[in-house]
C-alpha cells in the first residue's frame, strides 16, 4: 500500500534518486571516472526535470491518459562478441548499491518480515530511493534505466536475494509490472500507468500474476481465460501466489484469450476481483495471495502486448527466479563456510572432515555453475539473441541444485538448521519455490 | 561487460577442430577402440593439420609445441597462462581457444585427441617450468608425463622413484605406470625424488629420452575406454640422464619445488575438464537425434514436469552440461587474464568429471539397447568418460582442492 509523504522538491527528489546513488557510490574508483559521473549526473538530473504528479490516494486510481502515439521502450545494450565475466562500471555501482541494501537493510530485517509476512517501511523506502524498481524503466519515462539491461536486474536480483529472498520479491514484483508496461505496452498505457511507478515518494506498487494453482501448470496454457465482449475484455480464473495481491495498485495477468495466452492489466478494485490469503511454504515476506477474478470487465484495450511478449515475459521470470536463487545460494555459501570452520565436534571443526568440507565444495560448484549460466542468458537476451535454451537450463538447475542447496545448508548444521535461530530453515523454503515460481518477477 | 560467448575471431580456428573430429577422429573412433594398442597411422596423414591446429592454439593444447613465450603464442594452455603479460582490458587468449578446440576435438573423440603427436602432458610440464633452454631442445618433441606408482596415486607426493646425482648425471630407480602415450612420444618427463626423507620439495622432473636403455617399458594397459590412447608402465633401472635434463630448478628449497610442478596441473585441469565437455556434447548431441526419431522433442518453453521422462531428462543433462562448458570457460578465460585461477580450475574439473560421467551413461539409458550396442559410440563414450574424472585430479582431489580453498584451510587440516 502507498504510504502518504509530503510533497517532495525537486531538490528532495534529485537527492533521493541520483544522490543517493552517488553518495552510496561515492568510494567507489568507478565514480573518478568523468564519464560515468557525468552519466549519473545526466540521470540524476533527467528524473529531477521531469515533472511528478504524485497521486497518493487509497486504492491508487488510474486516469486514463493519451501518449504521444509510439511508445517508449529502453534501448538494447550495445552487442559486444568477447568473453567476460567484467561488469560495466554502471553494473558495478548498482551493485553494490543493491549489496548495501541487502547487507544493512534486508538482511537483518529478513526473519522477521518472514514471521509477519509484511516488508517494514524502512526497507521499502530505502529501495524506493535507490530507484531498484525502477532499474528497466527509462529515463525519458522517469526511471534511471540509460539502457536496458537484464543482465543488471539479473546482478540486482542476486544481491537483494542475497539479503532476504522474500524481500527481494515483495520489492521487485512492482519492478516487474513496471517493466512489463516499458516493454509491452503501447504509449496509452504507459502514459496511464508509468507515472505511478516512477513516483519516487509513493510509488505504486503490482504484481505480475501468472502462475495457477493446478498441478502440472503450463503458463502457455492458462485456465484463466478472457473472452471478447464489444470493447471490453471478459475474465474468468484463478491466480495463485500473487506477491502482494492484497495490496498491490496494478496487477497484470495472464489469460487465455482466443487460445492464445496473453496479458492483460487489470485495475484491483474492478468488480468481480477478489482477493484471498495464499501463505506458502517460503517467500512469506511478498505476502502472497490468491487472485479470483469472476466475470471481471476491462477495456480491450487493458490487452498488454502480443502472444510473443507474454512468453518473453514468462521466460524473464523465470530467469530473474534463478537470479533470486543465485543470490539465497550465495547467502547459504557463505554462512556454511564460517558455520563449519567454527563448529567443532569430535575435537575439531566440523569442516575438517571431508563429508562436510566436501559438501561445501558441491555448493560452492554448483552455485557458480548456475551463476554463469543466469549471467549468459542474461547477456543474450540483452544482445537480442535467443536465450530460451539458456534460460531453459537456469530454471531446471534452480530447480534441482538450488534446492539442493537449500538442503545441504540446513544439514551441515544439524538440528541448528532446523530452527529459526538460524536462517538455513528460511532458506531451504525460499530456495525451493524458485524454480516453480512462474511471474511475479521479470528481468 | 558481461558476455559469455565465444569470440567470432575464434571462429576459423573451431571450424578447423570440428572439422578433425566429424572427418578424421569419428569415422576412425570405433576401428582404435576395438584394436587396442594399434597406433593410428590416420593422425600422421593429418599431422600437417594437427601442427597447423596446434601452431594456433587449436589442438589439445596441453603440449605447447612452441614454448618460446611471448605474448603472440597462441599454443598451450601451460604457456599461455605464463606468457599472458598483464595487458589492460579483457584478453581472449590462447587458454580459452585451447579449451574451446579441445571441446571439438574431444566431442569427435577423447582417445584419439590425446594420442595426437606432440601433444603430450609432457609438453605441459615443460612448458610450465622448464628454462629458456631447455624449452629450446625439448620444444618440438613428443613428451608423455610419468608421475603415477603402483603405490602412489593422487598421492604424487609420496612418490618413490629415486634420482641420485652420480657426476655429471642423475641415476633414477623405480616404477612409473598410467604414462599416457608413454609408447609413442619421444620423451618422459619423470617425477622423482632426490631425498625421499625431505618429503614433495625433494621432488623434481627429469626429462628422459624414450630411447634410454634404463627406461624399460614394462607392458602396455588395456583399459576400459580412451584405447586409441596407449598407456604404458615403465622400470626405471639405473636409468642415467644427463643432469641438465633436470627440469627448472635443481635445488631442494623448501618453497616451491613441488609447488612448482603441481602448477602443471593448474594448466592441464581446464584442458581435461575440456574433454569431458567435448564428450558430453557428443553423447548429447547423438542422443537428441536418436530420442528425435523416436518422437522425443524436448521443450525448452514448457515446464520439465509438463513433459515426456525422456525430454526432460535430456533438459536436465542439458542444463548440468552448459554449467560444466561455463565453468571450464571461465577457468581458462581466468589465466588467460592472469587472475590465479586454481580453485575454478578445479571446479570446473570437478563439475566436468562427474557431469560426463553422468551424461554417456544417462545416454546409453535413454537409448536402451540402441545406446549399449556397439552399432552406436554411445556404449564407448560412457566407457571413454570415466577416465575424465579420475586422471589429472580425481572428483575427490578436485573437491579437496576447492574446499580448501573455499575454508581456508590446510592440507594438515582437511586431509
Amino acid at each position: 500500500m502507498s504510504q502518504p509523504h509530503a510533497k517532495p522538491t525537486l531538490a528532495d527528489r534529485g537527492q533521493s534518486l541520483g544522490m543517493r546513488l552517488i553518495t552510496r557510490a561515492g568510494g567507489l574508483d568507478a565514480m573518478k571516472n568523468p564519464a560515468l559521473r557525468s552519466k549519473v549526473e545526466k540521470v540524476l538530473y533527467r528524473s529531477a526535470r521531469q515533472g511528478f504528479k504524485a497521486q497518493v490516494t487509497a486504492g491508487r486510481v488510474f486516469s486514463a491518459r493519451s501518449g504521444s502515439g509510439s511508445p517508449t521502450r529502453s534501448r538494447p545494450t550495445r552487442p559486444r562478441a568477447e568473453f567476460d565475466l567484467t561488469p560495466t562500471d554502471d553494473q558495478q555501482m548498482i551493485r553494490d548499491a543493491a549489496r548495501e541494501l541487502a547487507e544493512e537493510v534486508m538482511r537483518p530485517a529478513g526473519a522477521q518480515a518472514d514471521t509477519d509476512r509484511t516488508v517494514p517501511a524502512e526497507v521499502r523506502d530505502q529501495a524506493a530511493q535507490l530507484g531498484m524498481a525502477l532499474l528497466g524503466v527509462p529515463t525519458e519515462l522517469g526511471g534511471v534505466a540509460e539502457e536496458a539491461s537484464a543482465l543488471t536486474g539479473v546482478l540486482v536480483l542476486e544481491e537483494l536475494s542475497r539479503g532476504d529472498m522474500g524481500l527481494a520479491v515483495a520489492l521487485m514484483s512492482s519492478a516487474a509490472v513496471a517493466n512489463c508496461l516499458v516493454n509491452y505496452g503501447d504509449s496509452d498505457q504507459q502514459a496511464t500507468y508509468l507515472p505511478a511507478f516512477t513516483d519516487d515518494q509513493a510509488p505504486a506498487t503490482g504484481a505480475l500474476a501468472i502462475m495457477e494453482p493446478q498441478p502440472l501448470f503450463d503458463p502457455a496454457a492458462p485456465r484463466t481465460t478472457a473472452t471478447h465482449d464489444g470493447a471490453e475484455l471478459i475474465l474468468d480464473g484463478t491466480k495463485s501466489l500473487v506477491v502482494g495481491a492484497g495490496t498491490a495498485d496494478l496487477l497484470v495477468v495472464s489469460a487465455l484469450l482466443d487460445g492464445e495466452p496473453r496479458l492483460v492489466i487489470v485495475p484491483p478494485a474492478t468488480p468481480g476481483v477478489t482477493i484471498a490469503d495464499d501463505p506458502a511454504m517460503g517467500i512469506r515476506a511478498a505476502r502472497t495471495g490468491l487472485l479470483h477474478l469472476n466475470q471481471v470487465r476491462v477495456p480491450a484495450t487493458n490487452l498488454l502486448g502480443s502472444e510473443p511478449d507474454h512468453a518473453d515475459a514468462v521466460a524473464r521470470g523465470r530467469l530473474a527466479w534463478a537470479a533470486a536463487a543465485v543470490g539465497t545460494a550465495q547467502a547459504v555459501l557463505d554462512q556454511v563456510t564460517g558455520y563449519t570452520t567454527d563448529r567443532t565436534a569430535f575435537g575439531e571443526p566440523i569442516a575438517h572432515r571431508q563429508a562436510v568440507a566436501f559438501t561445501v565444495a558441491d555448493i560452492a560448484i554448483e552455485l557458480d555453475g548456475l551463476r554463469l549460466v543466469v549471467w549468459r542468458a542474461a547477456a543474450r537476451l540483452d544482445r537480442g539473441l535467443d536465450a530460451a535454451d539458456q534460460i531453459a537450463h537456469a530454471r531446471v538447475l534452480t530447480a534441482t541444485h538450488g534446492s539442493r542447496i537449500g538442503s545441504d545448508g540446513v544439514q551441515l548444521l544439524g538440528g541448528h538448521g532446523f530452527v529459526k535461530e538460524f536462517d538455513n530453515e528460511r532458506w531451504y523454503r525460499d530456495l525451493r519455490g524458485a524454480g516453480l515460481m512462474e511471474g511475479a518477477l521479470l528481468v | 561487460m558481461i558476455d559469455l560467448e565465444v569470440p567470432r575471431k575464434f571462429g576459423p580456428l573451431l571450424k578447423q577442430a570440428a572439422g578433425l573430429a566429424d572427418q578424421v577422429f569419428r569415422p576412425i573412433s570405433r576401428k582404435y577402440d576395438l584394436a587396442e594398442h594399434d597406433y593410428p597411422h590416420e593422425l600422421d596423414l593429418m599431422s600437417a593439420v594437427i601442427d597447423g591446429l596446434s601452431d594456433s592454439g587449436a589442438s589439445q593444447g596441453a603440449g605447447a609445441r612452441t614454448t618460446s613465450g611471448g605474448g603472440s603464442e597462441p599454443a598451450g594452455v601451460g604457456a599461455g597462462s605464463r606468457a599472458a603479460t598483464p595487458k589492460s582490458g579483457n584478453v581472449n587468449g590462447s587458454n580459452l581457444s585451447s579449451v574451446l578446440s579441445i571441446m571439438q576435438t574431444c566431442r569427435g573423440d577423447v582417445g584419439l585427441t590425446l594420442a595426437l603427436p606432440r601433444q603430450g602432458l609432457g609438453n605441459a610440464a615443460i612448458a610450465a617450468v622448464a628454462s629458456p633452454e631447455q624449452k629450446a631442445r625439448f620444444g618440438t618433441k613428443w613428451a608423455a608425463m610419468a608421475i603415477t606408482e603402483p603405490n602412489t596415486g593422487s598421492d604424487s607426493g609420496a612418490i618413490r622413484t629415486t634420482a641420485v646425482k652420480d657426476g655429471e648425471d642423475y641415476v633414477l630407480n623405480g616404477e612409473k605406470i598410467f604414462v599416457t602415450s608413454g609408447e609413442r612420444a619421444e620423451l618422459v618427463v619423470v617425477w622423482a625424488t632426490l631425498d625421499r626423507s625431505l618429503g614433495k620439495r625433494a621432488i623434481k622432473s627429469f626429462v628422459v629420452r624414450r630411447d634410454n636403455p634404463g627406461l624399460k617399458l614394462v607392458r602396455l594397459e588395456h583399459k576400459l575406454g580412451i584405447r586409441a590412447s596407449d598407456t604404458a608402465a615403465f622400470t626405471l633401472d639405473n636409468c642415467r640422464v644427463p643432469a641438465h635434463d633436470l627440469l627448472g630448478d635443481p635445488e631442494i628449497r623448501i618453497e616451491g619445488g613441488f609447488g612448482g610442478a603441481m602448477q602443471t596441473f593448474d594448466n592441464t585441469r581446464p584442458l581435461v575438464a575440456a574433454m569431458a565437455v567435448g564428450l558430453s556434447r557428443a553423447c548429447l548431441d547423438r542422443t537428441t537425434e536418436l530420442l528425435a526419431d523416436a518422437g522425443i522433442a524436448p521443450d525448452p518453453a514448457a515446464p520439465a514436469r509438463t513433459q515426456p521422462y525422456a525430454a526432460a531428462r535430456l533438459l536436465q543433462l542439458e542444463a548440468d552440461y552448459e554449467a560444466a562448458y561455463l565453468l571450464t570457460l571461465r577457468a581458462a578465460w581466468m589465466a588467460d587474464n592472469g587472475t590465479p585461477n586454481s580453485m575454478q580450475a578445479s571446479m570446473a574439473k570437478a563439475k566436468a568429471g562427474r557431469t560426463c560421467v553422468e551424461i554417456a551413461l544417462a545416454c546409453v539409458e535413454l537409448c536402451g539397447a540402441t545406446g549399449y550396442a556397439e552399432t552406436e559410440l554411445l556404449e564407448k563414450w560412457a566407457r571413454d568418460a570415466k577416465i575424465l574424472d579420475i586422471f589429472e585430479g580425481t572428483q575427490q582431489i578436485q573437491l579437496l582442492v576447492v574446499a580448501r580453498r573455499l575454508l581456508g584451510l590446510s592440507s594438515s587440516e582437511l586431509k
